[in-house]
């Protein structure tokens, strides 16, 4: 707590009042044990889907052919770098977490590295973007640094944001990675408003945020696409259809599952796109981000995929439809686009497997350099609340 | 039983002996009965037109659970974790609160809104105490349990009162306490505290999951010789202050601690009231103990956030020393 100025003079010759501080040890910190999350699992009970996220990709609304407009092959490539670094990572945690070597509440992305890689293509490091708690892969596609990234998760004071977010609130306003939200559907104006800004500015910059297809129920949503709309703002809004909002499948929240179809309530241009298909998602995302860049305005993106693990993670999914489950997994986006670049000679096999072990070898590295790292000191326990820490002290 | 258990138990009763009982939130129905089981069963056994699992809307559940009200019906509406009730504030606050003032007693809403304290692991967005912004909204009685069988017997007095209640759980205490819960119905009135502990030096006021933190901490002190007496709210409004200036006109001292804030955070009313009443019967200022002035941080080691038994065991050898 600051002394206070005014007081000072009313006062002259008084000791100024401020609170004791208080010590930095004595404090708990709550341990979430893994043994309680395993017993948030639901049970099994499976039911049949109303329709397969086969039927919503042939329903499509894509502007773009893919077969037309191929990508160049070393777009190819950084593509498949994004992808595998974030199927990496992703498999990583997943194991840490299982192993009880990972404290925290963790959300799988197994099944979007293509969509999200498709986004990272298209963006500058000046674009921004806002993701949700699902957002190791859009955090990584953004270029944050791995190494910040993990350490964050592990609640290092190296991590991206000294350890106080956590793996739920990854972000690197540095790369333009702008913030991840834990409440559904709040990052939509967020992003707005970073959109206004870019308009403002005057700048070609553009912002995108993702989030699930659950998100499309709160009124957040609704408030935010017509605001972006109306003002005609460089937003992009990729909706990572997996199909699931944790335990509900969309056709059980939602009384119209087409979700790009909506954006026309708000005259809005959307698309729906095989977010299992990187190189077609990656063309649409770019169709989008032109459109954004030439001062056109907002489009609505649905990303189709399907939900290939638990909700997080930890949680079981013994619910989700078998056979719809395992028709999905074959088209797991990382080996299936390995497999088609190698079928389409875009690389030799040779070089693609020095990336595969690249990549794993700095994964590997980021890991161990996290737990070497310290965890943050009392020092920082008031620091960031406001800009100047002397106003909480003694609170 | 766990609490989850006891909550689940306190509800099928109230749905058995009251057809006008209905839940209404997130992922409530089965199979999933709920993302931590306490509505398991449920809709199984009453149907999905009494228990309604929603899209992720807030705002539309808790505002529905009000409408549904004043339509004659006693909701119980779920929201996930007790940050996300901020997303429905405007029902909770400007509506459910202020319906039956603002009618001239016209508009009772006889509604119990369900949530859930998380935990730091999970990030400062999953992790808050809240509960002084209801408590400092006038109309909205406040709800919380530290134990299986109290929350099976708060939570059925809570869905049977005529006004809204905030009926607040903790992810951790919804699987970690289990006791002998009674069966069948059973019911423990708003705005009774409970003695969880006699003791005579130091009057230990809180509530939730700290009341857990006071009792470990009250024998820590006994083996040091000091005597705590450890009061457990169960209600913040209504609050039984005859309870608490009882125990501090006996003990002639007071910590209020609780997981919430330290800052403006419910233990600053108690402590304002026991001054006010008890000045000069006290030995020593009361001592508030809540967390610090800052987002719940997700480190799991190095920044000090909720008190500790160690706290209180420190806070009560400075007012006894
Ligand atoms: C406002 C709010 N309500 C509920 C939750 C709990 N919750 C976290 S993720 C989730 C499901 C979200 O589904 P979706 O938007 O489809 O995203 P996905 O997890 O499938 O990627 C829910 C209900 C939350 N975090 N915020
Ligand atoms: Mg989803």
């Amino acid at each position: 707590m600051v002394a206070s100025a005014r007081a000072r003079e009313r006062y002259p010759g008084r000791p100024a009042r401020t609170s004791r501080q208080r010590g930095a040890d004595g404090h708990r910190t709550i341990d979430c044990d893994t043994t309680t999350l395993e017993s948030y699992e639901p049970t099994v009970r499976a039911y049949a889907p109303q329709h397969s996220w086969e039927q919503m990709v042939t329903n499509t609304l894509s502007e773009t052919d893919p077969t037309r407009n191929a990508l160049s092959p070393a777009d190819m490539l950084r593509l498949y770098r994004s992808m595998r670094l974030i199927a990496a990572v992703d498999q990583r945690i997943n194991q840490e977490v299982r192993a009880g070597t990972l404290n925290a509440a963790t959300y799988p992305v197994r099944g979007l590295e293509g969509s999200c890689a498709a986004v990272g293509l298209n963006l500058r490091p000046v674009d921004q973007l806002v993701s949700t708690y699902r957002n190791l892969g859009d955090a990584l596609a953004k270029g944050s640094s791995l190494d910040a990234l993990v350490a964050e998760i592990y609640g290092r004071l190296t991590g991206a944001s000294k350890g106080k977010g956590g793996a739920m609130h990854l972000q690197d306003q540095s790369v333009g990675f702008v913030t991840s939200t834990g409440i559904v559907g709040s990052g939509i104006p967020i992003a707005v408003g970073l959109g206004v800004a870019a308009q403002l500015d005057g700048s070609d910059r553009v912002v995108v945020t993702t989030f699930g297809d659950g998100a499309t129920s709160i009124g957040a949503f609704h408030e935010s696409m017509n605001l972006a709309s109306l003002w005609r703002l460089p937003v992009i809004f990729v909706c990572q259809n997996n199909q699931w909002g944790e335990h509900t499948p969309i056709a059980e929240y939602a009384a119209s599952t087409d979700l790009a179809g909506r954006a026309a309530a708000y005259a809005m241009a959307s698309a729906r796109v095989d977010g299992f298909d990187p190189i077609a998602t990656a063309l649409e995302v770019r169709v989008a981000v032109e459109r954004a860049r030439r001062g056109e305005g907002p489009t609505f993106l649905e990303v189709v995929t399907y939900r290939l693990t638990g909700h997080s993670g930890v949680s079981d999914y013994s619910y989700v439809p078998k056979d719809a489950l395992a028709r999905a997994l074959e088209r797991d986006p990382v080996p299936t686009f390995r497999r088609r670049m190698v079928e389409q000679g875009v690389a030799p096999v040779a070089e693609i497997e020095e990336i595969d072990s690249q990549i794993a070898a700095e994964v590997d590295a980021a890991f161990s350099k996290a737990l070497e790292e310290p965890f943050p000191p009392p020092s920082e326990r008031f620091t960031d609340v406001f800009a100047d820490e002397r106003l909480v002290q003694g609170l | 039983m766990t609490m989850a258990a006891a909550l689940n138990s306190a509800l099928d009763h109230a749905m058995e002996l009251d057809d006008k009982v209905i839940i209404i939130g997130e992922d409530v129905a089965d199979p999933a009965g709920g993302v931590l089981k306490v509505t398991k069963g449920l809709s199984t056994k009453y149907g999905t037109g009494r228990v309604r699992a929603t899209p992720i809307a807030e705002q539309a559940i808790v505002g529905a659970a009000i409408g549904a009200a004043l339509g004659g019906y006693r909701p119980v509406a779920e929201v996930m974790y007790m940050d996300f009730t901020a997303v429905a504030l405007d029902q909770i606050v400007n509506h459910a609160a202020k319906l039956r003032y603002m009618s001239g007693g016209a508009s009772p809403v006889p509604l119990t809104i369900r949530t859930c304290i998380g935990m730091q692991r999970f990030g400062a967005q999953h992790a808050q105490s809240l509960e002084a912004w209801f408590m400092h909204t006038p109309g909205i009685k406040v709800v919380m349990p530290s134990t299986a069988t109290e929350a099976k017997g708060l939570l059925a007095s809570c869905i049977a009162d005529d006004d809204p209640c905030l009926f607040v759980e903790n992810f951790a205490m919804v699987f970690s306490q289990k006791g002998d819960v009674p069966v069948g119905e059973f019911r423990i009135p708003l705005g009774e505290a409970a003695v969880k502990r006699a003791g005579s030096d130091v009057s230990v006021i809180t509530y939730g999951a700290a009341v857990h933190t006071a009792l470990e901490a009250a024998e820590q002190a006994a083996a040091a010789g000091i005597s705590l007496e450890v009061i457990d709210l169960r209600t913040l409004m209504p609050l039984d202050w005859d309870t608490v200036l009882q125990s501090v006109s006996l003990t002639r001292r007071a910590i209020v601690l609780h997981d919430a804030t330290m800052f403006c955070g419910p233990g600053a009313e108690i402590a304002a009231r026991i001054h006010e009443e008890l000045f000069e019967e006290l030995l020593a200022p009361v001592k508030r103990l809540g967390a610090a002035y800052t987002p719940a941080p997700y480190a799991p080691s190095g920044l000090p956030f909720l008190p500790t038994a160690a706290d209180v065991l420190a806070g009560a050898k400075q007012l006894t020393g």
